[in-house]
């Protein structure tokens, strides 16, 4: 920004001045006042640094009260170096607040890529009735989630980066590239993290960390196949004993060692039986009393659980999102495939 | 040839001496209250730079006469220890005083022309002029 308030306008702007200060001076009243403070929206609008209106504060004294004392002229003058102060402030405000924008709009950009790139829609998958929502916090999501259909079977990954913002959106674009070349090759849980994790070792800082749950469905054993790295654990609701049991897996999490082997588990899914799948976004919803507990979440999950799955998970989410006074904390993504 | 007067800037006294210096041949050269007031601002914190991170300097006021125009041009120059990434210090943000300290970017906003030349261990010389209007 600047100086370079053409004349003429500066001559509008001090005549103003002069009948607002004018008024206020003969009426004291409340509407000359209230002139003012419009008057200043408008320099701030102009963004007239304030030493410039003190400059014409004095200008209008002097044509007011061509006799005003010599001390009262010189304490304007030191009043309009003290502003001078304010306006180097301010100028430097100005000034970020359009790099804040500039940054926030590419920010915004950024986002949006990778929202396309990751989710996409719920799939559909015969016999399974699938619901997905994952939302982020801030405005990158550090939250990971991909489903691959191969034609026979149904793979399912959800993955939590440690840390939030654009360094975690970053290495989840990394992870979703990595699992796009990596799943095509191995079917089989427990390898496809055992290779993820010597990419992640790899190439992300040491400081990051990520989870994952890996599972493929084979619809027509009717099986999950799953490992784990060190991801929060799901549920698991079977429909025979109307109970939901975790989704218990062991495995280190990704990034931290060269060599670390997972172990492959596996569920039989019944009609009715429920997969569910979170975040740690989803269980360290923190309201006024503290964490929730995942046995609230179950019975979350219970009280909706007689909705179509996206319907479900729009509705937990819901749930939640009022209980932390709609202030998410933490990227927030829950998945449940419900065996129809 | 122009005329060009100097202060040697070593401690906080000295800061007060450019000032005064570049408001006098500020008002002399005809510039109005508010861009006088900014001009000894933009010299004030130059020597305050000088003072603070190069410890000894000079800032010279020179009155300057281009196509027509009048104007005065402030040249800050030390043997201090030079600046490392000036990309950053004329970054909006950046101090390491706190505050308005290193307020480089303020002062090429308080001036119309601004220049800056440093080398690490030589030194640094910041030439800004600003125009009667």
């Amino acid at each position: 920004m600047k100086n370079n308030s053409n004349p003429g306008s500066n001559n509008r702007t001090k005549e103003r001045y002069k009948t607002i200060l004018t008024t206020y001076l003969k009426e004291k009243s409340e509407t000359a006042l209230y002139r003012g403070q419009q008057f200043s929206r408008k320099l701030i609008e102009q963004q007239i640094p304030p030493e410039d209106l003190v400059s014409q504060h004095v200008q209008v004294m002097q044509e007011l009260f061509p006799d005003m004392s010599e001390k009262l002229k010189d304490s304007f003058d030191f009043l309009l170096e003290v502003m001078v102060g304010y306006g180097f402030a301010y100028r430097e405000h100005q000034s970020l607040k359009s790099r804040q924008r500039q940054l926030e709009s590419e920010i915004e950009v950024a986002a949006t890529m990778q929202q396309n790139l990751i989710l996409g829609d719920p799939p559909t998958f015969d016999g399974l009735d699938i619901g997905v929502i994952s939302v982020p916090a801030k405005k990158m999501n550090g939250d990971y989630y991909n489903f691959m259909n191969d034609g026979a079977n149904l793979s399912m990954a959800i993955a939590d980066i440690i840390g939030k913002g654009i360094p975690a959106a970053m290495s989840m674009s990394m992870i979703k590239y990595a699992m796009d070349s990596l799943s095509q090759h191995c079917i089989k849980p427990n390898l496809l993290l055992e290779n993820l994790n010597r990419v992640v070792e790899q190439n992300v800082n040491p400081s990051m960390f990520i989870t994952m749950f890996y599972g493929v469905y084979d619809p027509t054993k009717h099986k999950l196949f799953y490992s784990s790295a060190g991801h929060e654990p799901g549920f698991f609701y079977s429909k025979k004993e109307d109970k939901f049991h975790d989704l218990f897996a062991k495995g280190l999490v990704l990034g931290v060692s060269k060599t670390v082997s997972y172990k492959e588990f596996e569920k039989k899914v019944e009609p009715g039986d429920m997969i569910i799948l979170l975040s740690d976004g989803v269980t360290e919803c923190r309201t006024e009393k503290g964490f929730i507990e995942r046995q609230e979440i179950i019975e979350l999950i219970r009280e909706n659980m007689h909705l179509p799955a996206q319907q479900m998970v729009d509705r937990v989410f819901y749930e939640l999102e009022k209980l932390q006074e709609f202030e998410l904390r933490d990227d927030f993504t829950l998945i449940v495939l419900k065996r129809v | 040839m122009s005329i060009q007067s100097c202060v040697e800037v070593r401690n906080e006294w000295d800061i007060v001496s450019a000032r005064q210096l570049g408001r006098n041949m500020a008002k002399e050269l005809g510039f109005g209250t508010v861009d006088q007031a900014r001009i000894t601002t933009a010299i004030s914190e130059l020597a305050r730079n000088i003072y603070l991170y190069a410890g000894h300097g000079k800032v010279c006021i020179e009155a300057v006469e281009e196509m027509g125009k009048k104007g005065l041009k402030i040249i800050a120059t030390d043997k201090g220890p030079g600046i490392r990434d000036i990309r950053k210090v004329m970054e909006d943000g950046y101090t390491t005083s706190g505050g308005l300290g290193a307020g480089l970017p303020g002062v090429k906003r308080l001036m119309d022309e601004f220049s800056i030349d440093s080398s690490v261990n030589v030194g640094t010389e910041i030439i800004a002029t600003k125009w009667i209007r």
